[in-house]
């Protein structure tokens, strides 16, 4: 029976990852994520999950790698300066065609940073996924209960593509506490992924994960093979929300905690007169460009809201292709923006 | 008489060997070291379950050879590959087959942390004294004195540091449950190394915890010798700070 509780996004992630069918997990302690692992090392053991500190974050992804290359739904989490040192451990998974849910709860960086929240890992968690040509495919809760379904959800993605999943949220949302509805947990498939090593090996070919390909003809071939899953996910995972009413002066992009702060923003503009579309992507790869191309050609501009110096902005003017002009609002290092300081921004540019 | 019937096969392939040519240098003993872990596998009739982690180095592609389900890893972080294998797959027999470059140097974390935590998996740990696969460059192993491309006047204090010897640090974690140091150099030898190899996994079969088997193996493309003169070099020099050991054997004290 579903049930509603007062839960943190930390918890709300834990849990929402037991309930899609997580029953590994491979973590290292990093601030403001912590509750996460602490949760999994309670509630995984007893329902006969395994949970395994790892002596860093490299380990931790590499420990993923070996889980993932059995077919059993693992997971990782992490904070901004922890996704770093993860970043090898990513690419061998993608190269290895390997499905695995990792969540970042964004710090304020560069560097050590500080705890503070921040969205300033856009970039890594898009583009980053270390070397070679391979990407995350990122999804951006903006609640608490958005972050315990999104990470459930995660798992079945992760599979269906072969690839792993980053559920990007930040410090707020880690720590905040909503209601929040749980389902019933769900068991993973008993039934392993053909390409999974280990089990009974007999009268079957042998099963061989691997990332390595000398020829470049092959590795060309593997990549297209990924990219053509990127574009498959562009068709089947795309998610978005739009907010506010009539027609539109200005289109306001924003995701994850400053989606929220927006939300609020837009009912001040409104309220002095200025209407605003505000589109919030929650798929950010594979990225929502049509609905936002759509609505720039109906607006005089655009604001893109976030919590750094411009990096979500580089996707939205990438939609927009130029048919209006693009502005950017944020603040960085861990500093949030006021709904009061993005109306005005808005009614200034109206 | 019908000679066909009188003549029997005494030595083959190993089944967990595939039939494939391998890649290694002429007088290489990782073709030996691959072997015995093939025998292993075969005598012990785990092959079926066994999973081999192929890390960096010049084993890469040990994976080719070994005919099981394998894994390949980054370099060095074939340990917590395999502890999340054996985590997820309790039953399977998993092992991983490591350079000196790959274990002592960039992997040194993983290693001794998985047998701190008594991970039932086995090491087949390869140390030539050089990195390999890369051209001849110092390892963590390399001996005070020895020349490589990046030690070009031989390894000092001043630049290098100390060899690291591996057994000796792993020696001292509780989570051991089968440790030695063997090599290939003579019949005797490898005969040793196997039973030594073959323990290691009956340890994790038994999962009293964590195995490794280090085998002091030659470079003759790296070192500049023939095969035979790497040989005597291992017995004449390598030895001496590489002494052959059982470190730890929990299988014979029946704990």
């Amino acid at each position: 029976m579903p049930k509603r509780q007062l839960i943190t996004g930390n918890e709300a992630a834990a849990e929402g990852a037991i309930a899609g069918g997580c029953r590994y997990f491979f973590g290292y302690p990093i601030t403001p994520q912590n509750k996460i692992p602490e949760y999994m090392s309670e509630h995984l053991p007893p329902i006969g999950g395994v949970y395994v500190q790892a002596e860093s974050e490299v380990a931790a992804i590499n420990m993923l790698y070996g889980a993932a290359s059995t077919g059993a739904w693992a997971m990782t989490t992490s904070s901004s300066p922890g996704i770093s040192l993860m970043q090898e451990g990513l690419s061998y998974m993608i190269g290895a065609e390997l499905p695995c849910v990792l969540v970042d709860m964004v710090r304020g960086g560069p560097g050590l940073g500080n705890i503070a929240p921040a969205q300033s890992d856009y970039w890594l968690a898009t583009r980053g996924a270390g070397h070679g040509d391979g990407r995350c495919l990122t999804f951006a809760p903006a609640s608490v209960q958005e972050i315990y379904d999104l990470t459930g959800e995660a798992f079945p993605i992760a599979q269906k593509y072969r690839n792993p999943v980053m559920i990007l949220a930040d410090a707020v949302l880690a720590g905040m506490r909503e209601p929040c509805v749980l389902r019933e947990r769900r068991d993973p498939p008993e039934e392993k992924p053909p390409w999974a090593v280990g089990g009974d090996q007999t009268g079957r070919q042998r099963n061989i994960v691997n990332s390595l390909w000398t020829d470049p003809l092959v590795m060309e071939e593997v990549n297209l093979r990924i990219q053509r899953r990127y574009q498959q996910a562009a068709q089947n995972e795309l998610r978005w929300t739009e907010h506010g009413a009539g027609k539109p002066e200005i289109l306001v992009c924003a995701y994850g905690v400053s989606a929220r702060i927006c939300q609020t923003a837009i009912e001040h503009a409104a309220e002095a007169g200025v209407a605003c579309r505000l589109i919030r992507p929650i798929s950010l790869f594979p990225f929502p460009s049509q609905i936002i191309a759509h609505w720039a050609q109906k607006v005089k501009k655009v604001l893109v809201v976030e919590l750094s110096l411009g990096q979500f902005i580089e996707d939205v003017r990438l939609a927009v292709e130029g048919v209006c002009p693009v502005e950017f609002f944020g603040r960085t290092g861990g500093m949030l923006v006021t709904p009061e300081e993005v109306a005005e921004r808005i009614v200034a540019m109206a | 008489m019908d000679t066909t019937e009188a003549l029997k096969a005494v030595y083959t392939r190993p089944r967990s060997l595939t039939d494939v040519p391998m890649r290694y240098c002429p007088g290489c003993t990782h073709g030996i070291a691959h072997r015995l872990v093939a025998e292993v596998l075969d005598e012990l009739d785990i092959k079926d379950r066994t999973i081999a982690i192929a890390t960096v180095g010049c084993s890469v592609y040990a994976y080719e050879y070994f005919d099981t389900d394998a894994v390949q890893a980054a370099h060095g972080r074939g340990p917590a590959v395999a502890t999340g294998i054996k985590r997820c797959q309790p039953d399977a027999i998993v092992f991983t087959y490591q350079g000196d470059g790959d274990l002592a140097a960039i992997g040194l974390a993983e290693v001794v942390h998985a047998a701190a935590r008594a991970e039932n998996f086995t090491v087949v740990f390869i140390n030539n004294a050089v990195f390999g696969m890369t051209q001849g460059q110092m390892a963590p192993t390399t001996l005070m004195g020895q020349k490589t491309t990046t030690t070009p006047l031989g390894r000092s204090l001043e630049q290098g540091g100390y060899p690291l010897n591996i057994c000796e640090l792993l020696a001292q974690i509780p989570g051991v449950a089968y440790l030695a140091r063997e090599t290939m150099t003579s019949p005797k030898r490898v005969r040793q190394a196997k039973r030594s190899l073959k323990k290691a996994f009956q340890a994790q079969m038994e999962g009293i915890g964590f195995s490794l088997v280090e085998l002091v193996s030659s470079c003759p493309t790296w070192w500049h010798m023939k095969p035979l003169e790497a040989l005597q070099w291992i017995e004449e020099v390598m030895l001496n700070q590489y002494p052959l050991k059982v470190f730890v054997d929990k299988l014979a004290a029946g704990e």
